[in-house]
């Protein structure tokens, strides 16, 4: 892959919605009908994953060049937007895989009777155990708190030192970002039914609640907050893209909330077979290698040349994560202790 | 011939009828005091305002389904003759075609009519940089074009002094004559009924009165005309 | 029989706006159907009421502040002043996100605010919160009001402010008789507008808001749709804004007077310029509104420049792409408006104005998802991407121009309507020889806004894209998504030049034209 030195898109978020200026879509586009004898894969997943900087180019050229087929990204949005997406179109979807969706939304997903068993049982180097008849991880990462250590070289090791402390932090809405959700269980799996006293604590360092992360992480840069909810590698990008060493992932001593990002088959697909091989694609040397400086996430598989620079800079020694089931069970009751928190 | 079948405007408060008829040619002028009727006489011919009952017959033919543009009538407001944003030329061209398509002999006609009126060589001006009796003569130009058996004037002269209004007077009997035209000036001035000579329709407690010859309405005044003209 | 006067029931216009309401419901009850009744808990209505609270609030600060502003353009002649108009332009064009970066470095936590206050030993203020909404819906929409209001201005005819002059009218009575009657004409569709607008705005609200207690309601359907697959209770939600809207729409339409000014002869006259206390205030005015619209610009100006060198190549053929959009909705939207207006003009009725209204009230999630749902058993939506794109440009940026062009569309029926009519100027030559000259300032201003409005593309359609077909609005956010800010500071700062450079030819088009 050439152009390492450009930076990759790496976290979809969902400004999508807003009114004004947008996220559109693709205008003019009347699919380009293939031929009829080459086999069509339809893969939907979110926006960023298609885009120029995403790992979608180099995954569609590598994998096209071993099927003998068509293979094409149908952008929808965010992960959150997928699963809407699919929901949508139900069993009559064009789709045949879906990608893109994570952990805290599996269960949903499970429940819509759409997707058809992957039958993988993958060597993955994650840092828990994860199996999942229905969804098959491609890559993950930790969420952290990141800030500039020019300006704050000493960031708290606990949740209770931050909301002790009288730092600013950006996060995002749990109703309308994946990150957003992610802290949202991050704080329940760490401290259960302390959860609530938590927020109350840290109600008075959230400077606002962003719509996604990437107006979170403007505000951070702008200098609008200490520390902004973000993830360990993301002082890896800026480390490799911009070649600076400032910013930094404050390690927590709870432990971090894993995000770990899925595919699944949709069971209603007419190319049962190619989407099997793009699974089991997605797992090779060719598909995880393009992950981490397009992606800005750990490859499921490690690649044999190893991880880039940076990327073993903050390594949690604990790892977080609730079951698909119990993280859909918790949502509900996390949303309303933390909107009652945060509503002063 | 200009029929006016039992026609009748009402609203609360307020009634007209008119139940007469004009021959092509004739001059009449409406008169009566402020608020009698006389405008909405003429909107109710011009097809702005629809009839409470009743008919305006042309020739026989009912025009209750002709929209005003094409009624058999050119009509001159109290203002707003022209458009402002036109030139003189364009406003009276307006008269000959509506999407100004002019042909050269278009053309060559617009000058005469406004050469006709006295406006030679004001063709570019805009409305804003004419006098009010230039704006007068430029709308009687576009209605010497038009050339509509039926010419009506709604006060059109009221801005002007007594001796322009006379001269412009002069002119519309010329343009009517020119264009064979019926003509129905409102006024409320009975010298202007007088210099328009023809007859007068007197509009007074809710009736248009069929048109009587002018000269003998004003020198033999009945009661209600009498009360109008402040004369006792 | 009745006599019945001869045809004029515009036909067309009645038709656009059944389409438009069309347009705006059918989607709901698409949504509607899939779910399984609809009920709103405790959370949905604080959201509600929140919407409403901050709209009005933002709604009656707009519009009055822009008063003062507009008088002071209207009357004082300054270096500048074009400019200043112009500049009026900008703001309403923003991405949301990018005049919240704009402003944040005026009024946020390191800005130029706190560190004046910062200096001078005075505590720093906060943004975040209600106040910071408000602030920010102000900055966006002020100008637009400004420029609403001084177009009001602009038509008292020269014969009424000449009869003002030479009763000898103080500015009081000037006010009284001149400018009230007006602003009585013009404010609340303005108004409207602009509370119409913030009960949907999503991301401003969020991302100032502070914290969940500043929850809209649009956040809401998001929730509902994303995270829950809830339909119904996106449907009713949304069904609630657009009920939110239309109560508006009619609040409106009872406190609005035409102003009755009659015609005038295009002679060029100003208002009394007085001199004292109320010159001072004007320049005050003007100061302050300039500095509030300039500083929040400069800092996103200031944030795009350094990015410019190495935006991707893909910005180019995104732009076009982007730029053909706006131009085919900006011409559709305007010429449905004039529609629409002319026919108000004529007959004023409560349904044009409702179907004119609405679509600003409409949840774009559920708009696009049910769009989606409506379309898709018929053809695939990824190839209706681009008609839908401009039906949903159209339908978002109709009420703007309606409002632009409705004062005046009224006053042209009542100064030359029956002149018109008298020549039998109907069809194309009306439009050509008497609507497009009179109104073309109004028109280009509204064309602008269009163009400048479909520039950056909805969320609306996001559920048509296909394959790699990015608008600019979209490159954007995939370089914010790729931590990118520079660079989408850049590509944004492209977006808000390429809008503005829209509005601006479009806008100084209709002036030159009117002159």
């Amino acid at each position: 892959m050439h152009g390492l030195l450009h930076p990759r898109p790496f976290r979809r978020t969902m400004e999508k919605m807003m009114k004004r200026h947008l996220l559109a879509a693709g205008l003019l586009t009347i699919a380009t009908q293939a031929l009829a004898e080459t086999p069509v894969l339809t893969v939907l997943t979110y926006d960023s994953f298609t885009s120029e900087w995403g790992p979608g180019p180099a995954i569609e050229k590598a994998f096209e060049e071993t099927c003998a087929c068509d293979l094409r990204f149908v952008p929808a949005g965010d992960g959150a937007a997928l699963l809407a997406r699919v929901q949508l179109e139900g069993a009559a979807s064009e789709a045949d895989v879906v990608l893109g969706l994570d952990t805290s939304l599996t269960a949903a997903a499970a429940a819509t009777g759409l997707f058809a068993p992957h039958g993988h049982t993958p060597q993955l180097d994650l840092p828990v155990e994860v199996a999942d008849p229905l969804f098959l991880p491609y890559d993950w990462g930790w969420f952290a708190f990141v800030h500039d250590r020019t300006r704050l070289p000493e960031p708290p090791r606990t949740f209770e030192a931050l909301a002790a402390s009288d730092l600013k932090i950006v996060i995002q809405d749990p109703r309308s970002s994946t990150p957003g959700l992610g802290l949202l269980l991050w704080v329940k799996a760490a401290y259960g039914d302390r959860a609530a006293e938590i927020w109350q604590g840290l109600a008075d360092n959230v400077v606002t609640v962003t719509p996604g992360w990437s107006e979170a992480y403007g505000l951070f840069l702008e200098g609008e907050a200490d520390m902004v909810l973000s993830y360990t590698t993301s002082p890896a990008y800026h480390l490799i893209a911009e070649k600076d060493d400032s910013k930094a992932a404050a390690l927590f001593d709870e432990g971090h909330y894993l995000q770990i990002e899925v595919a699944g088959k949709l069971a209603a697909t007419d190319q049962p077979e190619l989407a099997d091989r793009f699974l089991a694609f997605m797992l090779t040397e060719a598909f995880q290698s393009a992950i981490p400086q397009t992606n800005w996430m750990y490859p499921a598989v490690t690649p044999a040349a190893g991880l880039p620079e940076g990327f073993d800079a903050f390594r949690p020694a604990k790892s977080l994560l609730m079951t698909p089931e119990e993280a859909q069970a918790a949502r509900d009751p996390a949303l309303a202790e933390w909107r009652t928190a945060l509503a002063k | 011939m200009l029929q006016l079948d039992r026609l009748t405007f009402t609203q609360p408060g307020f009634r007209l009828t008119a139940d007469w008829q004009a021959e092509p040619g004739s001059l009449i002028a409406i008169m009566g005091p402020s608020g009698a009727g006389k405008s909405t006489l003429l909107s109710m011919i011009a097809g702005f305002l629809p009839p409470t009952s009743g008919r305006v017959l042309w020739q026989g033919a009912d025009l209750a389904p002709v929209p005003p543009g094409q009624r058999p009538m050119t009509i001159l407001f109290q203002d707003q003759n022209l458009f402002p944003h036109l030139t003189v030329a364009e406003n009276t061209g307006l008269g000959l075609r509506p999407d100004l398509r002019l042909s050269d002999a278009d053309r060559a006609r617009v000058g005469q009519a406004l050469a006709r009126v006295g406006l030679a060589g004001l063709e570019e001006r805009r409305p804003a940089q004419l006098s009010g009796g230039q704006a007068s003569r430029a709308a009687l130009a576009r209605a010497l074009l038009r050339a509509r058996p039926i010419l009506m004037l709604d006060e059109p002269f009221a801005a002007l002094g007594p001796a322009l209004r006379a001269e412009m007077l002069a002119l519309v009997r010329e343009v009517a004559q020119e264009t064979g035209a019926l003509v129905l000036m409102v006024t409320h001035d009975p010298e202007d009924a007088r210099a328009l000579g023809g007859s007068l329709a007197f509009v007074t407690d809710g009736v248009v009165h069929p048109p009587v010859a002018t000269g003998m309405l004003l020198s033999n005044p009945p009661p209600e005309v009498l009360e109008y003209l402040g004369r006792k | 029989m009745k006599p019945r006067l001869a045809p004029r029931q515009n036909l067309p216009a009645h038709l656009l706006a059944g389409l438009l309401l069309a347009l705006v419901i059918a989607p709901l009850l698409a949504i509607g159907w899939r779910g399984t009744g609809i009920s709103l808990g405790a959370a949905d209505w604080a959201a509600v009421r929140f919407s409403a609270t901050q709209a009005v609030l933002s709604a009656v600060f707009s519009t009055l502040l822009a008063v003062p502003v507009a008088r002071a353009l209207a009357r004082r002649q300054f270096p500048g002043r074009g400019a200043l108009i112009t500049l009026m332009g900008a703001p309403f064009l923003l991405p949301a996100v990018v005049a919240v970066l704009g402003l944040l470095a005026v009024f946020g936590r390191g800005g130029m605010l706190n560190q004046a206050l910062t200096a001078l030993d005075l505590p720093p203020v906060s943004i975040y919160g209600l106040h910071g909404v408000v602030l920010a819906h102000v900055f966006l929409n002020l100008p637009l009001a400004t420029r609403m209001i001084l177009q009001g201005w602009l038509s008292i005819p020269a014969e009424r402010i000449r009869l003002a002059q030479s009763l000898g009218f103080p500015p009081r009575e000037t006010f009284r008789h001149l400018e009230a009657p007006m602003l009585r004409e013009v404010l609340p569709g303005v108004a409207l507008v602009i509370l119409v607008i913030c009960l949907t705005s999503f991301a401003v609200v969020l991302t100032l808001g502070g914290g969940p207690s500043a929850t809209t309601i649009e956040l809401a359907i998001y929730q509902a749709v994303r995270f829950e697959f809830d339909l119904a209770r996106a449907a009713g939600l949304a069904g609630v804004q657009l009920v939110l809207g239309g109560l508006a729409a009619l609040a409106a339409w009872g406190l609005t007077r035409p102003a009755g000014f009659g015609a005038g002869l295009d002679r060029p006259l100003r208002l009394d310029a007085p001199p004292g206390w109320r010159r001072a205030l004007d320049v005050l005015a003007l100061i302050l509104t300039g500095l509030f619209l300039a500083l929040p610009l400069l800092a996103v100006l200031m944030r795009g420049l350094p990015g410019l060198a190495d935006l991707p190549a893909s910005v180019l053929p995104a732009a076009a792409r982007s730029v053909g959009v706006a131009l085919v909705s900006a011409v559709l939207a305007t010429a449905a408006a004039l529609a629409l207006a002319l026919s108000a003009a004529r007959r004023p009725g409560l349904w044009v104005e409702t179907a004119a209204t609405l679509p600003l009230a409409t949840s774009g999630l559920v708009l696009g998802t049910g769009l989606f749902l409506l379309i898709r058993p018929f053809a695939p939506p990824m190839t209706l991407a681009l008609p839908v794109t401009v039906l949903v440009n159209l339908a978002l940026s109709l009420p703007y121009l309606y409002r632009i062009l409705l004062p005046e569309a009224r006053a042209l029926h009542q100064d030359y309507g029956r002149l018109a009519d008298s020549l039998d100027l109907r069809g194309w030559p009306r439009l050509r020889w008497l609507v497009l000259p009179r109104l073309a300032r109004p028109l280009g201003f509204g064309a602008g806004i269009a163009a400048a409005l479909s520039m950056g593309d909805l969320g609306v359609i996001a559920l048509f894209a296909g394959e790699r077909q990015a608008t600019l609005p979209l490159v954007v956010s995939q370089l914010t998504g790729a931590y990118r800010m520079e660079a989408a500071a850049a590509a944004a700062l492209i977006l808000v030049a390429l809008s503005f450079a829209l509005f601006w030819a479009f806008d100084a088009g209709g002036r030159r034209a009117a002159a």
